[in-house]
This record gives C-alpha cells, structure tokens and sequence, in this order.
C-alpha cells in the first residue's frame, strides 16, 4: 500500500512541476525570504525574522523527527507492544519550561527594535501621506510640495477585465506609478499617514515601513535609506475594489538632486527615466503604439 | 399538530421515529440534529471551496481573467464566513450533538427543542447571506474582519449581513448553552469532570468561550448598523469615533474565536491517537490545563492582529508576550499527543494518518503564528500571504484535518457500517499532497512581498501563485474522494462492531453500530472504567 502512495506521491510531484516547467519557460522568480532592506533599521530586523525562523525550523525538525521515528519504530505490525505509560511530571515540566526559556531570549531583542522603530523622533524631513480610494498623496510639509501619485497607464490598461495585453509584456506591472515620492538618502524621514476615506496600509518591504493610513487619525513611523534606488510597495489593508492598483513607489536620491527634484529641475537618467515611466503617455492612441511595441519589452524581460 | 402526538408515543417505544420531513424538521433527537448539522456543515464547506477554487483560478497568472475585482473580494468575503461560521463551527457542534451525551453517558442532550431551534437558524442565515450575491452592490466585500469605514461602503446587502451575523451568533450561543447545562448536569455516575474523554472537555471550554465572545460580535455588527443608518459615530472620526475601536472589538471577539475552531479539533486528535496507538493518553490533566490556559490567554491577545494600526509601545510589548505565551501550552499539547504515540502499537486507519497529519501541520501553523507574533517581524507579515498561509496551515490541516479524521472515525457508529480505507487512505494521501502544494508556497509570496486580498499582482509573484492554485483545484477534486468515503459507509455492506476500533474505549463504543435512536435511557455506571 505504502508504495503505492508514494508512487503517487512521487509522480503527482512530477506533473505538478513538468507543468510548471512547460508553461512558464523563461521567468523565474523563486524568491523564499524577505528582501534584504535598505534602511537603518532593515538589518536588525531581516536578522530577527532569521532567529525566529531559525528557531522554529529546528523546533519543527526536532518536532517532525521524534513523530517519524515514532511511526517508523512503534508499528504494530513490526510486533510493537503497547507500554502503559500515562503521564512524566518530569518530562512535562522539561517541555514546558524550555519553551519558555526560548520564548524569553526571543523577546529580548524584540522589545529593542520596537522600541527603536516607535522612535520617531528628529527627523530631517517629514511627509504627510493620505491614503485614497485609490491612490497615494505626498505632501513634503514645509516644501510647498504636493502631488497625487497613481497606477501608471499601461498597468491600468493590461489590468482591465480581459484586457488582451498580457501582464508580462508591461513593464513593473502594478508596481509603476505616474508620480513617485523622493527622498534624499541617509536623511531621517518622518512618515505621518492618514487616510482620505476607508484605511489603507503604506508599505515598501525593502524599506521595512509598514503602517496602517487610518481616516481621521495620524500614524508616525519612519525610515532612512542607507542606498539610493527605487523601492516599489503596495497598499496592504483591504480599501475596496481598486486594492490591488494603487502601487508605492519611492526613489532614494542624493541630498543634491532631491533637492532639484524639489524645485522642479531634476533631469532622471534615462534608464531611470524609463523604469518609471515617468513621461508615461498621457493620450490613448500614444499608449495603443507603446502597447503594441511591447514586445520588444518581452524579450528584454525575457533575458533578465 | 398530528405530529406531537406522534413524537410523545416515540417515547415509549425504542427506535420510533417521525418519518419523512418530519423526522428532521420538528426532531429534538441529539443523534438527527447531529446529523442535520454535519450535512450543513459538508455543504457549507463544498460552497466556501468553490469559492476558494474562483479565486485561486482569478490568481492562477497575473491579469484579470474571469472576476471582477469587487467580485473578487466578495467572494474572499463570503468565503471566510462561510467557512468560519458555516463550515467549521457547525461541524463541531454536529460533533458536540452525536458524541457528547454519548461520551458522558447521557441519553440526549439538555434542552432539546432549543437544539432544534439552534440549528434550523442556520439555514435561514446563510441562505440571507448568500442571497445578498443577487442585491443591488453586491455580496459584502470588505473582507471577513468587516472593518469600517470599506464595510459600510457596502450596498444593499449590508442590513442583511448583519442580521445574518446576528443570526449565526444565536445558534451559536443556544448551541454552547445546551453542551454546558449537558455536560454540567448529565453525566453518567461515575463520570466525574476529570475522568471525562478529552473532547468533552474541549468543547465545555469551547462553549464557554462562545458564550463569551459572540454577543461582543453581535454587538460590534450593531455598532456598524446604526453608524450607517442612525446617526451614530461609533467608528467615524468626523463625529468623534475611531475605526480603531472596530478592530479591538472585533478581534476581541475574533480571537477567542480562532481556538474555538481549533480547540474541539484538539479534543478529537486527543480522542484518536490513543485509540489507534493502543495506549492511553499521555499527561490527561495537563491536556486539561493546558486546553484552559489557552481559552484564557485568547482573551488577552487580541490586538497581535493590528500591530501596524499604531499602537503605543507598551501595548506592542504587551500583546507580543502574551501571544508568545501560547506557543507554552500549545507545545505541552503536541508533545503529549507525540508521547502517547510512543511506545505504543500503532496502526494507521485514515482517521489515525488524519490526525497525524493534523499534529504535524498543525505545528507548522503554530510556528508560523509565533512568527507573527515577534511585532517587528509582524510589520513585514501583517497583511500579506504570509498570514494567509499561517491561518489556512491551522485552519484546513489543522481543524478541517480534525474534522475529517472524526469523520472517519465515529462514521461507522453513526451508520452501523465501515466506511472503504481504500478511498479513506486515498482521500487522507491526495488532501496531504495537495494541502501542502496549495498553501506552502504562500509563505513566500508573502515574505517576498505579495499582499494578501488582492484579485491580481505583478509578474513576479506569478511562479508560486500558480503552483498554489494547482495545489488548490487538486485538492478541492480530493475532497470527492471524501464524499464517496462517506456514501460507502453509509451504503455501506461490512457491518460494525459495537467497539468497532480495536483500540477503542469510552462509553460509545459500548453501544450497538449504528447508536440506537435512544441511547443510555438509564445511565450506566462509570465506575473506574477507562474512559480516555
């Protein structure tokens, strides 16, 4: 019998992956863990994530390998004899006090990073972003600078029920938007969140900062970028039907061309430039010609 | 009222019962409304996997291919309530209905009209919930967790998704009112609280905290109902309310919630894995305590479900340590199941590998919720695939595996016949595959970054997304196999025996298969018999 299923194990594995392996030849994206960051506070955090998935990993194995061995030694069919065994005041107090002696090295650490993520104190800049149904605002408070930032255009357009544009030919699909929040790098940047009608959720995983944006209330958090870049993220609280579009993307600049940025003189370097999508389109007919060209994106994204 | 004549004549006579309609819609036998409330169960949950298959065929590539994204998030809605409120709890009250006054040996239930009345509610407040996918705006779309301002944008079917709330809730506390007077007040001589089998156990602790917890849901809905059409600013900022609150009152009721699911599967497992490992349960009363200790730590942990909301640092702390204080107990339980496997002579009939399994997947849920507990850590899980695999890890391998596994184990009870092992082992290897196919791959979605709710993502979730939704049709087919296991019981030609597990005992494995319509009219005596 055993055999069997694991045939059927064994060969269901294989259709599953020979199926994947067919249809998707050329992408891959594999990722298994949380993006290395690119903040101040990024490593200390990645670094908890390790302990704690380090700890519960060799839990799971000790876990996984007792219960094996178990079945493996104590079958009835092998001629096992059931002992008679009910309780071990011995055992029980091992297993319940090494837990917790786990349970409270784990929390050490902890307690420092959140206390050190809560401070939200001197800061070198400050924006306030409110949250919409659905898209972003930046204000740069004390910069007279204002600005609504949203799903680009050729996402928008492949992202239509049966669009016929096929996702991968668009260019960070849902992750572009027409206008993208700068900030200078190795500068304390405060984040003031608030939300313009439902909750929403603020968050770059490579800069670490996840914060709900609630209607009529402010929330602080902050971060401070150790490399210049471009960091994409999402909303992540469910804000109704456009959730999955109103995408975040933050450019890390230098003190210098933020501050051209600020006044309105940067010229982005091209690659850039294109990454962003900043000069997207803005009549259709544009949009139908970038669109059909796209295939040209294809094979770029292909070759990556 | 021909009728009631008829049911008081059942009295006298052993196995007389109403036929037809009758027999199910006026019954007040704990065996029939057991029945009743397992059927619904099975029902609810093939409902809520359709659903689930929609939105993994939605997610299976990038782009919007067959829904709507408000369709989308509708049917992530409906799905979670269905499950949660159709699915699971009415199974283990199905469960509680059979097996209770069979373990403790009682001859029905406490107050059998109000079990009647505690199911057929259920009926009626689902079909209201599921009619709302026909009104004008849609089913509700604001996500299981209801969160103002999104769930008051709903449309027409907002009243009615309350009601519907409200209804289940009653059924709920009627449910947990009628197990506590049954257990507190029925049990056999002999039967004293710690000699009673471990599942009866887990559902007094269980229906305790229903009745704790689901008037704060009711009452969290009525807040929602009367900010949206009687002026009332409980959750708007604008007339001095905070949506805030609506999540301290939800989670306050969501998270005891989350072991009500859980911990009847607990007393299930405890019920199997002595039997097929021939060998009493390991470490009884610290089952027992630790089964309290986490009911009472459920209420002081709630708020680990909002840390990105903004909280003040001694609140982050406070809901880190104490939901990191159950990961205590819950290890004293998997290690006690693990140590009544040991040394003892196992076989492995489906309900055994069920339970396995739940042990084994269960403990990954129980890791990765540690995971999320460590609040740094959580601001990068909260909210995307990450928490979608850590709750779908306990709530399908853990309490639907439980489910599934007593299924397979009391069904030759309730029908007099054994079930086929053939496709019970199929069924128990094809769920284990897939399950693991389906789920495992959105721990790293999330990690990488993918967001939970979502109806489409960028191209580089688009790998694992499609492996999980391969996993997910598979496993849905799977479940077929489950029903064929149950016709070939039920239909089935090899008879049971009274015991009907070698391994077996408690008092309803003493009675005839199937349970007669009337059991234990006179109690027995307990005495020392070994019940666990």
């Amino acid at each position: 019998m055993f055999s069997i299923l694991g045939r059927f194990a064994l060969w269901s594995a294989g259709v599953i992956s020979g199926a994947i392996v067919l249809t998707r030849p050329a992408f891959a994206a594999w990722e298994l863990d949380m993006p290395v960051g690119k903040t101040v506070l990024a490593p200390q955090i990645l670094e908890l994530h390790h302990l704690i998935l380090i700890i519960c990993t060799v839990a799971c194995i000790g876990v996984f390998g007792f219960a094996f061995y178990t079945i493996a030694t104590c079958r009835k069919s092998q001629g096992a004899k059931a002992a008679t065994f009910t309780h071990s005041v011995m055992a029980e107090s091992i297993w319940t006090i090494i837990p917790t002696l786990i349970l409270i090295l784990i929390a050490i650490p902890t307690a420092r990073s959140i206390i050190a993520i809560e401070d939200t104190g001197n800061p070198d800049l400050s924006i306030k972003i409110t949250g919409y149904q659905w898209k972003w605002s930046y204000d740069y408070l004390d910069k007279d600078k204002f600005f609504f930032s949203s799903l680009d255009r050729a996402s928008s357009l492949a992202a239509q029920e049966n669009s016929g544009i096929d996702p991968f030919t668009v260019k960070n699909y849902l992750r572009n938007v027409d206008k993208p929040m700068v900030v200078p790098v190795n500068k304390r940047v405060r984040l003031l969140l608030t939300a313009n009608d439902v909750i929403h959720s603020w968050w770059v995983p490579e800069l670490y900062v996840k914060k709900d944006a609630n209607p009529g209330y402010i929330n602080e958090s902050w971060f401070e970028a150790t490399e210049t870049g471009v960091f994409r993220g999402g909303c992540t609280e469910l804000c109704g039907r456009g959730h999955g579009f109103m995408p975040i993307v933050v450019v890390v600049e230098t003190q210098e061309r933020y501050e051209q940025w600020l006044a309105g003189e940067l010229t982005w370097d091209p690659e850039l430039q294109q990454m962003l999508a900043i000069n997207a389109p803005t009549d259709k007919e544009t949009i139908v010609v970038s669109l059909s060209a796209s295939s040209f994106v294809k094979e770029e994204s292909n070759d990556e | 009222m021909n009728n009631h004549t008829h049911i008081a004549h059942s009295d006298d006579h052993h196995d007389e019962k109403p036929t037809g309609l009758d027999r199910w819609v006026f019954t007040t036998n704990h065996k029939d409304i057991g029945t009743l409330y397992l059927i619904f169960s099975l029902v609810m949950f093939f409902l809520g996997g359709s659903m689930a298959l929609v939105i993994r065929a939605e997610l299976f590539q990038p782009g919007l291919q067959f829904v709507d994204p408000q369709f989308f998030n509708s049917l992530t809605t409906v799905h979670a309530l269905l499950m949660v409120f159709g699915a699971v709890m009415p199974a283990f009250v199905g469960l509680a209905n059979w097996m209770i006054p069979m373990m403790i040996g009682a001859p029905d239930m406490a107050l059998p009209r109000m079990n009647n009345w505690s199911f057929w509610i259920l009926p009626f407040a689902f079909s209201m919930l599921l009619l709302t996918f026909f009104m004008p705006g849609g089913a509700p779309a604001g996500g299981w967790t209801l969160y103002p301002p999104l769930v008051l944008q709903t449309g027409d079917a907002f009243p009615f998704m309350v009601f519907a709330i409200h209804l289940m809730g009653a059924s709920s506390i009627m449910g947990s009112i009628n197990v506590i007077v049954t257990i507190l007040n029925m049990r056999a001589p002999g039967m004293t609280l710690m000699r009673m089998p471990l599942f009866v156990w887990t559902w007094l602790i269980t229906a305790y905290l229903l009745i704790a917890v689901m008037p704060v849901l009711a009452g969290a809905v009525t807040m929602l109902l009367t900010d949206r059409y009687f002026g009332t600013s409980f959750f708007n900022a604008a007339g001095g309310g905070d949506p805030v609150l609506f999540q301290h009152v939800f989670w306050f009721f969501g998270h005891p919630e989350v072991y009500i699911m859980i911990l009847p599967a607990f007393g299930v497992v405890s019920q199997i894995i002595p039997t097929f490992s021939r060998k009493p349960l390991f470490g009884y009363s610290s089952m027992v305590y630790a089964t309290a200790s986490i009911a009472f730590l459920s209420f002081i942990v709630w708020a680990h479900h909002m840390f990105t909301v903004g909280m003040p640092i001694a609140g982050q702390l406070f809901f880190m340590l104490t939901t990191m204080l159950i990961a205590v107990p819950t290890a004293v339980k998997i290690f006690n199941w693990l140590s009544t496997m040991w040394q003892g002579e196992l076989t492995f009939e489906t309900p055994m590998l069920f339970s396995i399994a739940f042990v084994l997947l269960f403990t990954i849920g129980g890791f990765s919720g540690l995971m999320l507990a460590i609040a740094p850590a959580d601001y990068q899980y909260h909210d995307t695939y990450f928490v979608v695999a850590h709750f779908h890890y306990v709530l399908v391998p853990g309490a639907v595996f439980a489910l599934m596994a007593a299924g397979y184990y009391w069904l030759p009870k309730w029908t007099g016949y054994m079930y086929n092992e053939t496709i019970g082992k199929i069924h128990f290897w094809t769920s284990l595959i897939f399950i693991n196919v389906l789920f495992f791959p959105q721990h790293f979605l999330g990690l990488a970054g993918m967001p939970r709710r979502i109806p489409d993502y960028p191209t580089q979730f688009a790998d694992f997304n499609m492996v999980s939704s391969i996993g997910g049709f598979l496993f849905g087919f799977s479940q077929l196999f489950f029903l064929w296991a149950i016709m070939s019981s039920v239909k089935g030609r090899v008879k049971a025996t009274p015991q009907v597990w070698e391994g077996a005992v408690g008092l309803e494995w003493t009675i005839d298969s199937p349970a007669p319509y009337h059991s234990f009219s006179t109690p027995p005596d307990v005495g020392r018999r070994r019940n666990t």
